[in-house]
C-alpha cells in the first residue's frame, strides 16, 4: 500500500474512531428506550445538534492535522531518508542526510550519516590500499624491465606456447644482429612481444629442453636445461633455459612459461680455435723445425772430421730453420697477441671513471687532495676495475708514507692502441730499487692488504707500469700503460631515444596469451596489430609510382610498441619526382642502394605476421602493396583497419579526417611527421584514442569496425 | 750386399742430415721429396726400409704406407714414419696403416739410426 492511501485510511479510521463509540452507544441506548424517552431524547438532542456536530468536526480537523504532521515527519521524512541513503550507497558517495524533523528522525538521520562518514573513509582506505599495491606491482615490473634492459646478458622470458612476454635490450640487438637479409636492415628482428621465440629458435631444440627441465624437476633436480644451436648464419649460441614456476613446487602443473638466456659464443669459439693454431703453430710447427736442427747439430758433432763443404752445408740449415723459427715467433706475436692475452676477465671501462673512483677512494682513505690534468674523457680502457683502482691507491698511499706530496694529479692520454694512465707528484727523486720493491710487495691501503702485488696488477691487464720524471716540473710520476677498448654496444644509444617513461619490453598479461588466430569477433582492444605507412614517388600506383619507404609498429595488449619497428627506406629503381622531394623528405642519394621492394616487402610481411593492419587512408598503402603481389608472391590477407574511416565514424559530421586534423581533434601532439615510422607511429596513437570512443558507438569487436567503416561515405573511394 | 733405405721427405733441411747419417752407416741411399715419387721409387730402388714423412704434398705418410702395405710382395719392407706430429691418435693410424715404428720429430740422431740397424737386423 502506497504511502498516500494509507494516510488516508488512517483518516477514515480516525473519522470512525470519532463518531462511532458515540453513535454505537446512541444506537444501544435508543434500542433500550421507550417510545416516550425517545421523544424526549430526539427533542433534547435535536436542539442541541450543531453544537456536537461542531465540537466533533473541530475534533476530527484537529486530528486529521495531527495525524497529517506525524505522517509528514515520520513517514514522509523517513520515505526521503531511504531515497537519500540509496542515493549514498550508489551515485553520489558525498551526498548526506539531511538533519531535520522530529528528534528521532533527527537522531536516526545523523546515524546513518556516522555509518556513511564510517564506509567512506573504509572505502577511501581501502581505494589507497588498492591504489598503493598496483602502484607497488606497476613499479616492481617496471624495476624489472629496467634491470633485464640493463642486463648484459640477452634475455627472453616466453610463456608455454613459445610466445614472447619479456625480452631486454640486449637480446634485441643480438637477434637483429642474427637475423637474415632485410629485417636486419629494416631494424625489425622477428624478437617482438607476443610473437612466436620458435621464428628464431629451433622449436625442437626449445622443446627437448622443456622436457629435460621436466625430468630434471621430476628427479627433484635443479630445473635447467642447456643447448648449443647454430643460427642459419652459421653463429653458435648457447641457450639456457629455466622454467617460470607459478606458486606452489608441484612441478608440471604449476609451470607457466620459461626463461632463456642467450650468448652468443661464436667470438669465444673463435678465440679458442685461434688460440688452438697458436698453441699448435709453437708446438707440432716446432717439431720438424727443430729436428731439422738437432739432426744437422747432432751430426757435425758426431761427425767432427766431415768434408768442409757438408759442414757448410749443416750449418747452412741450423742458421736457416733458426732464422725461419724467430720469424714464425715474430710472426704469432703480431697475429695472436690478442688471443694469448690474459685470460683474466677484463671489462671496458672509461678511463676517467676509474681516476674518479680512485680519486674517491685517496680522499677517502688518505685525506689527499688529488686533481686531473689532461684527461681524455672518452677513452675506454680495458681493465679489471676493481684491481686497478686499488693498485692506484696503493701506490698514493706509499707516497704519502715515503714522500708526503701534497696533492696528487691524474693524467689520461693514449697512444694509438695503448692508454697511459699517469699517477703525478712533485717531490724528489726516487731511486729505481725502491720502485722495484714497491712493485713486488703486496698491494695496501690503510691497513688492508691485497694478496695481488703491483705487479700482478700491470701482468693481469697486459700493460706496463714505469717510474719517470719531468725534470723540468720538478715532479714524478707512474705511468700505467693499459690496452685501449672499443667499446661495443653505440648503437643503444640511438634507441633509448625513441622510447621514453615506460620500458615496453615485456607485456606479463601475455602469460595468458595463447590464441593466436584473428578471431573477427574478438575485442578491438585485445588484437595485436601492426601499423604502418608508406612513402610513395607519387599518388598513382597503377602509372608505376612505388614506394619508397616503409614503416611501421606494433600495437599488443593497447599499447603501442615504440621500439618494436620497422623502418626501411627502399630503392624505388626508378628516378624520384622532384615535386615530392618536398612531401616525403627523402632524396635520390637516401634511396639509392637500399634493398629493393622485391627484398623489403617479404620481410615487412614476416613483420606483420598474425598482426591486424591499420593504416590511415589504408586503401591508398594496401594499393601499393597489391601491385607487388603478382611480381613478389606476398599476399597480405589479414584484416585491415583505417583510422580516416574510424575517425569518420567515431566524428561522422566533421569535415576533414585528415592526419593531422585528426591529431589535433583529439589533443594529440606529436614531434616531427612526414616521415613513414613517424606517421606510422601517429597513426597507432590515433587508433589507440578512437578505441574507447568507438566502444561509445557499441563498436567493441574488430567484425564490427570493419563493418562501420564500410558504411562510411569516405569508404567508397577508391584508387 | 748392403741394405737400401729410401728417405722420402719434403723438407731438404732434413733430408741432408738423414742422407748423410745413413750413407755414413754404409747403407745404400736413394731420396723422394713427396709421396709420388715415393711410390715410383719404391718399384724401381726396392729399398728395404723407408723413411716415410707424414706431412708431404701431393700424397701423405700414411696414404703412401698403405699403399705400400697393400702390396703383398712388399711384405718385408720396413717402414719407419717420421712426424711432426706427436699426438697418439696418430701414432696409432700410422701403426694401424702398417708402419713398424713410429718416430715423432724431433729426434736423436743416433736413437734413430739404431732403430734402422735393429730393424733391418731382425
Amino acid at each position: 500500500m502506497q504511502a498516500k492511501h494509507r494516510f488516508i485510511f488512517a483518516v477514515v479510521i480516525l473519522g470512525l474512531l470519532m463518531t462511532g463509540p458515540f453513535t454505537v452507544t446512541s444506537l444501544l441506548v435508543w434500542l433500550d428506550m421507550k417510545d416516550a424517552e425517545r421523544q424526549m431524547l430526539t427533542e433534547l438532542l435535536l436542539s442541541r445538534m450543531p453544537v456536537g456536530t461542531m465540537m466533533t468536526m473541530a475534533g476530527f480537523v484537529a486530528g486529521v492535522l495531527v495525524l497529517h504532521r506525524l505522517f509528514k515527519h515520520y513517514v514522509e521524512g523517513l520515505l526521503r531518508m531511504a531515497e537519500t541513503l540509496r542515493l549514498m550507497r550508489t551515485a553520489n558517495r558525498d551526498f548526506r542526510v539531511g538533519i531535520d524533523g522530529p528528534p528521532e528522525v533527527r537522531q536516526l538521520a545523523a546515524a546513518a550519516n556516522e555509518l556513511a562518514q564510517q564506509r567512506d573513509e573504509l572505502m577511501r582506505d581501502v581505494d589507497a590500499q588498492i591504489a598503493k599495491a598496483k602502484a607497488s606491482v606497476e613499479e616492481e615490473k617496471n624495476r624489472l624491465a629496467a634491470l633485464m634492459s640493463e642486463l648484459a646478458l640477452a634475455v627472453v622470458v616466453c610463456n608455454l606456447d613459445g610466445r614472447i612476454l619479456l625480452y631486454n635490450n640486449r637480446a634485441r640487438l643480438q637477434f637483429t644482429a642474427l637475423a637474415q637479409g632485410p629485417t636486419t636492415v629494416a631494424g625489425g628482428a622477428l624478437i617482438g612481444l607476443g610473437r612466436s621465440i620458435f621464428s628464431i629458435l629451433d622449436k625442437n631444440q626449445i622443446e627437448h629442453a622443456q622436457d629435460v627441465i621436466r625430468q630434471r624437476l621430476a628427479g627433484g633436480k635443479a630445473a635447467i636445461a642447456n643447448f648449443i644451436t647454430t643460427t642459419r648464419n652459421g653463429q653458435l649460441l648457447r641457450v639456457q633455459m629455466v622454467p617460470v614456476l607459478a606458486g606452489g613446487d608441484d612441478g608440471e602443473a604449476a609451470r607457466s612459461g620459461y626463461v632463456l638466456t642467450v650468448e652468443n659464443i661464436t667470438r669465444n669459439i673463435e678465440q679458442e680455435a685461434r688460440r688452438d693454431q697458436v698453441l699448435h703453430t709453437l708446438t707440432e710447427g716446432s717439431r720438424s723445425s727443430i729436428a731439422n736442427i738437432r739432426a744437422a747439430v747432432a751430426n757435425l758433432l758426431d761427425y767432427p772430421d766431415m768434408e768442409p763443404e757438408l759442414r757448410e752445408r749443416f750449418l747452412g740449415v741450423i742458421s736457416d730453420e733458426v732464422a725461419r723459427r724467430s720469424q714464425t715467433i715474430n710472426q704469432i706475436m703480431g697475429e695472436f697477441s690478442d688471443a694469448m692475452k690474459a685470460r683474466w676477465p677484463l671489462e671496458d671501462v672509461l678511463g676517467i671513471d676509474i681516476i674518479a673512483a680512485a680519486q674517491k677512494r685517496i680522499d677517502d682513505k688518505l685525506k689527499l687532495p688529488t686533481k686531473t690534468e689532461e684527461i681524455d674523457d672518452a677513452l675506454w680502457i680495458k681493465a679489471d676495475s676493481f684491481s686497478l683502482v686499488l693498485a692506484l691507491v696503493s701506490l698514493a698511499s706509499r707516497l704519502e708514507d715515503h714522500y708526503d706530496p701534497r696533492e696528487l694529479r691524474f693524467r689520461l692520454t693514449s697512444n694509438g692502441k695503448l692508454a697511459y694512465l699517469d699517477l703525478i707528484w712533485a717531490g724528489p727523486a726516487m731511486s729505481s730499487e725502491t720502485f722495484y720493491t714497491w712493485e713486488l710487495e703486496p698491494l695496501q691501503v690503510a691497513g688492508e692488504t691485497s694478496p695481488l702485488s703491483l705487479r700482478d696488477v700491470v701482468d693481469r691487464h697486459g700493460g706496463e707500469i714505469w717510474y719517470e720524471r719531468e725534470k723540468a716540473a720538478h715532479r714524478a710520476f707512474f705511468r700505467f700503460v693499459l690496452p685501449v677498448a672499443k667499446p661495443e654496444g653505440c648503437p643503444e644509444l640511438e634507441e633509448r631515444t625513441r622510447g621514453t617513461g615506460r620500458p615496453e619490453y615485456y607485456d606479463f598479461d601475455l602469460f595468458r596469451f595463447e590464441d593466436k588466430s584473428i578471431n573477427l569477433d574478438r575485442k578491438l582492444s585485445e588484437l595485436a596489430y601492426t601499423v604502418f605507412d608508406t612513402e610513395t614517388t607519387g599518388l598513382e600506383p597503377s602509372k608505376g609510382d612505388e614506394i619508397i619507404q616503409v614503416g611501421a609498429a606494433r600495437i599488443l595488449n593497447n599499447r603501442l610498441l615504440r621500439q618494436e619497428t620497422f623502418d626501411q627506406l627502399v630503392d624505388p629503381e626508378m628516378p624520384l619526382k622532384p615535386e615530392s622531394i618536398p612531401i616525403h623528405g627523402i632524396s635520390e642519394d637516401m634511396v639509392r642502394g637500399k634493398p629493393n621492394i622485391d627484398i623489403v616487402l617479404p620481410a615487412f610481411h614476416a613483420f606483420c605476421e598474425e598482426t591486424v593492419l591499420i593504416a590511415h587512408n589504408a586503401a591508398f598503402d594496401m594499393r601499393f602493396l597489391q601491385m607487388k603481389e603478382e611480381r613478389t608472391g606476398i599476399r597480405f590477407t589479414q584484416p585491415v583497419l583505417d583510422t580516416l574511416l574510424l575517425s569518420a565514424v567515431v566524428h561522422p559530421n566533421q569535415e576533414s579526417h585528415k592526419l593531422d586534423t585528426i591529431l589535433e581533434r583529439l589533443g594529440i601532439s606529436i614531434g616531427t611527421r612526414h616521415n613513414a615510422l613517424e606517421d606510422a607511429l601517429a597513426t597507432g596513437t590515433v587508433f589507440l584514442k578512437l578505441l574507447p570512443l568507438l566502444e561509445e558507438q557499441g563498436i567493441v569487436t574488430l567484425r564490427q569496425a570493419l563493418q562501420a567503416t564500410e558504411k562510411t561515405y569516405f569508404a567508397r573511394i577508391k584508387y | 750386399m748392403s741394405k737400401k733405405i729410401l728417405i722420402v721427405d719434403d723438407e731438404p733441411n732434413i733430408v741432408i742430415s738423414l742422407e748423410f747419417l745413413m750413407k755414413k752407416e754404409g747403407f745404400e741411399v736413394a731420396v723422394a721429396g713427396d709421396g709420388e715419387e715415393a711410390l715410383s721409387k719404391a718399384g724401381t730402388f726396392a729399398p728395404d726400409l723407408i723413411l716415410l714423412d707424414v706431412m708431404m704434398p701431393k700424397k701423405s705418410g700414411f696414404e703412401v704406407c698403405e699403399a705400400l702395405r697393400a702390396d703383398p710382395a712388399r711384405s718385408g719392407l720396413r717402414i719407419v714414419m717420421l712426424t711432426a706430429k706427436g699426438r697418439d691418435t696418430e701414432v696409432a693410424k700410422g701403426l694401424a696403416l702398417g708402419a713398424n715404428a713410429y718416430v715423432t720429430k724431433p729426434f736423436s740422431t743416433k736413437d734413430l739410426v739404431a732403430k734402422v740397424k735393429e730393424m733391418l737386423a731382425a
